[in-house]
C-alpha cells in the first residue's frame, strides 16, 4: 500500500502559506482567502460525492454561515475572525441536521434538486426581508483576531492566516474521517444500498452524517468569506453561487482532501486571468477550462498527482 | 435440539396475490435446510420476510427467544442472520477485496470499533484478526484469491455468487440464508459452490436455510426439506421423504411438467 502523506503535505502547504503571505501582494492574499473559503465548501461536497450524491443548493449553508458570522456583528458587534467562522459553521450544522432527516431519504436527481429548491427558499426569504438589507446585504465589522484589532495592512494576511488554520483543521478531520468504517462506506453506498443495508449498516444514518458535515464545512466556508470580502447579499444563496461550487468539485476530483482547496485556487486564477482578458466573455474562458479538464482529466486536476504516483 | 429460528403462522398478501399463507416452521440450530418450490411458490417471501424485507401481514418471527419481526434488515442483520442474493448484490465500482473490505468496516463500526478517536488497527470481532487479513483469508476460503484485485462488475458469473456469499461472512452469521446459491451457474459448477459455500459454513458452525431448484443439490447438501407451494409449506421432511411426497412430486418436482400435459391434454380434448 502506498503510504499515506497527506498530513505531512498539508502542514508543509500551511507552512508555506503562513511564512509567504507577509511577503505578497494583498491581491493574492485575498485571492488565497476566498478560494480557502470555497475549498472548505468543496471540501464538503466531496464527501457527498463519494457517496454519489451532487448537492445543486451548497450555497445554503455557505449563505446561512455567511449571514450567521454578519448577524453576530451586527447584533453583538463580535468582529473575532474565529468566533464568526465557527458561529457559521454551527448555525450551518444545525440547518443540515434538521434538513438531513428529509434529505438523507432522496437520492441521484431527488437529492440535487431538493437541495436546490431549498436553498432558493432562503433566497427568496433574504430578498424579502427588510432588516438584512433585502437584496442589497449588509456590511460587516472589520475583522479582529482575538480581540486585537490589527493595523490595516495587516488584516488581510490575519485573516487568511486564521482561515488557514481553520481550513489545515477541517482537512485533518476529514481526512482521518475518510478513513473510518463510516468514512470508508461512501463508494459502498454509491454502489449498492440494498448490500448496505444487508450488511448492517443504515445508508441513510451514513448519509445523514455526512450531509452534516458538508453543511458544517459550508457553513464555516460562508463565515470566512463574510469576514474576507466584508460583504454579505442574497446571492449568496443562488443557485449559481451552488453550481460554482459544483464546477470546482469536479474540476478538482475526489482524490484528496487537498483537492478541494486546489481546484478552488485554480478557479479562482482562472476567474481572475479570464475577467482580466476578456471582461465580457470570462464565463466562456471558465466553461471552456472545465470542459477541457473533463475532456483530459476525467478524475480532476487530483489525477494529475495519482497520475505520477502510480507510474 | 432447540429451534433457533421460530416463524409462526407468518400470512402476507400482495393485493389479491398471496405470497405466504400460514408459514409455521421451526429450524434447529446447526441444521442445513434446503427451500424448494416453483417460481412464485413463496419460498424467497419467506426469505425476506425473516430478513425483515417484508413485513408479515400476521405472525410472529423468533430468533433465539427474541421477536424480530418488526426489525429493520440492518437490525436483523446485526442479531447475526446475514443473506445472499438470487442476484448477487456486490459494490459493482470496487475490487473484490474492496467489497470484503466495505463489509468489515460495517461490521467494525457496528462494533464501536475502528472509529474517529480510536488509535491503531482494530481486531475484526469474531476474527480476531486485522480487518485485511480477514479480507483475504474469506477471499482463499471461497477461492477467490485470484479475482482479489479485480473489479466485481466484471468478474464471472460464478465468481460473482461465490463473492456475494463470502460477503456475508464478515460478519460471522449465526444463520445463513442462500437464496439460490446456484442459479445462472453451470450444472458442473453447482456442486463445486455448494460444497465451497458448505465447507466454508461448517467450519463457521451456522444454521443454512437455502433456496435450491436442482433436487440433486437438494437431496445432498439439505439435512431437511421445506416444499412451498402456493404460499403454503406442503411438506416438512428430510430429503428422501419429502421427495417422495406425491404432492410435492406433482406441485414441485414435476411442477412444471405436470402443467404442460395438463394444457396439453385440454387442448386436445
Amino acid at each position: 500500500m502506498r503510504r499515506d502523506r497527506t498530513p505531512q503535505t498539508l502542514v508543509l502547504i500551511l507552512a508555506a502559506i503562513l511564512a509567504a503571505a507577509p511577503f505578497a501582494p494583498q491581491w493574492t492574499v485575498f485571492l488565497l482567502t476566498v478560494a480557502i473559503a470555497k475549498g472548505l465548501v468543496v471540501l464538503g461536497l466531496m464527501i457527498l460525492l463519494r457517496c454519489g450524491l451532487v448537492s445543486f443548493g451548497q450555497a445554503l449553508y455557505y449563505c446561512i454561515g455567511a449571514y450567521a458570522a454578519g448577524m453576530l456583528g451586527r447584533l453583538f458587534q463580535v468582529s473575532d475572525v474565529f468566533t464568526l467562522m465557527l458561529a457559521g459553521m454551527a448555525v450551518a450544522a444545525v440547518a443540515g441536521f434538521v434538513l438531513g432527516f428529509l434529505l438523507a431519504r432522496y437520492r441521484s436527481i431527488f437529492f440535487g434538486l431538493l437541495s436546490l429548491a431549498i436553498s432558493m427558499i432562503l433566497y427568496g426569504l433574504l430578498i424579502k426581508s427588510e432588516t438584512l438589507g433585502s437584496s442589497d446585504g449588509f456590511n460587516i465589522l472589520p475583522s479582529t483576531l482575538l480581540g486585537v484589532r490589527p493595523p490595516d495592512n495587516w488584516v488581510r494576511y490575519l485573516v487568511l492566516a486564521a482561515a488557514a488554520v481553520l481550513a489545515f483543521v477541517a482537512a485533518l478531520l476529514v481526512h482521518r474521517y475518510l478513513k473510518t468504517p463510516l468514512g470508508r462506506l461512501a463508494p459502498a453506498i454509491k454502489d449498492n444500498e440494498i448490500r448496505v443495508e444487508y450488511m448492517g449498516a443504515s445508508a441513510r444514518n451514513a448519509i445523514h452524517v455526512k450531509y452534516v458535515i458538508a453543511a458544517a464545512l459550508a457553513g464555516l466556508g460562508g463565515g470566512l468569506a463574510a469576514t474576507t470580502v466584508g460583504h454579505i447579499d442574497p446571492d449568496m444563496a443562488y443557485w449559481t453561487t451552488s453550481g460554482e461550487f459544483i464546477f470546482i468539485t469536479i474540476l478538482a476530483g475526489t482524490g484528496s482532501v487537498i483537492a478541494p482547496f486546489l481546484g478552488a485556487l485554480v478557479f479562482g486564477v482562472i476567474q481572475s486571468i479570464a475577467f482580466d482578458v476578456s471582461p465580457n466573455t470570462w464565463q466562456m474562458v471558465l466553461g471552456s477550462s472545465l470542459l477541457v479538464v473533463i475532456l483530459f482529466l476525467p478524475s480532476g486536476l487530483w489525477s494529475l498527482f495519482t497520475r505520477r504516483k502510480a507510474s | 435440539m432447540a429451534a433457533i429460528l421460530d416463524a409462526q403462522g407468518l400470512n402476507k398478501s400482495f393485493g389479491a396475490v398471496t405470497a405466504a399463507s400460514d408459514i409455521t416452521a421451526a429450524i434447529e440450530r446447526d441444521s442445513v435446510v434446503g427451500l424448494i418450490g416453483t417460481n412464485g411458490a413463496g419460498k424467497t417471501t419467506f426469505i425476506n420476510m425473516i430478513t425483515g424485507y417484508l413485513k408479515p401481514d400476521r405472525g410472529r418471527i423468533h430468533y433465539e427467544g427474541r421477536d424480530i419481526t418488526a426489525l429493520a434488515p440492518r437490525e436483523i442483520t446485526r442479531l447475526g442472520i446475514c443473506r445472499s442474493f438470487q442476484i448477487p448484490q456486490l459494490y459493482a465500482s470496487l475490487t473484490a477485496f474492496e467489497n470484503m473490505m466495505a463489509g468489515i468496516g460495517v461490521v467494525l463500526q457496528n462494533a464501536g470499533l475502528g472509529g474517529f478517536f480510536s488509535r491503531g488497527e482494530p481486531l475484526v470481532p469474531g476474527h480476531n484478526l486485522p480487518a485485511e487479513e480477514v479480507a483475504d483469508r474469506i477471499l482463499e476460503r471461497f477461492g477467490l484469491s485470484d479475482y482479489r484485485d479485480r473489479n466485481a462488475q466484471v468478474l464471472p458469473g460464478g465468481v460473482r455468487k461465490l463473492l456475494d456469499i463470502a460477503l456475508t461472512m464478515v460478519a460471522k452469521p449465526k444463520i445463513l440464508l442462500l437464496d439460490e446459491p446456484t442459479s445462472g451457474v453451470s450444472a458442473e459448477e453447482k456442486f463445486t459452490i455448494m460444497e465451497m459455500v458448505m465447507s466454508a459454513v461448517r467450519a463457521e458452525g451456522a444454521t443454512v436455510l437455502f433456496v435450491e431448484h436442482d433436487m440433486e443439490v437438494v437431496s445432498r447438501f439439505a439435512e431437511r426439506v421445506l416444499a412451498f407451494y402456493d404460499g403454503r409449506i406442503i411438506a416438512d421432511a428430510p430429503p428422501a421423504v419429502a421427495l417422495e411426497d406425491p404432492e410435492v412430486k406433482r406441485f414441485v418436482v414435476g411442477g412444471e411438467l405436470h402443467r404442460i400435459d395438463e394444457a396439453q391434454a385440454k387442448r386436445r380434448a
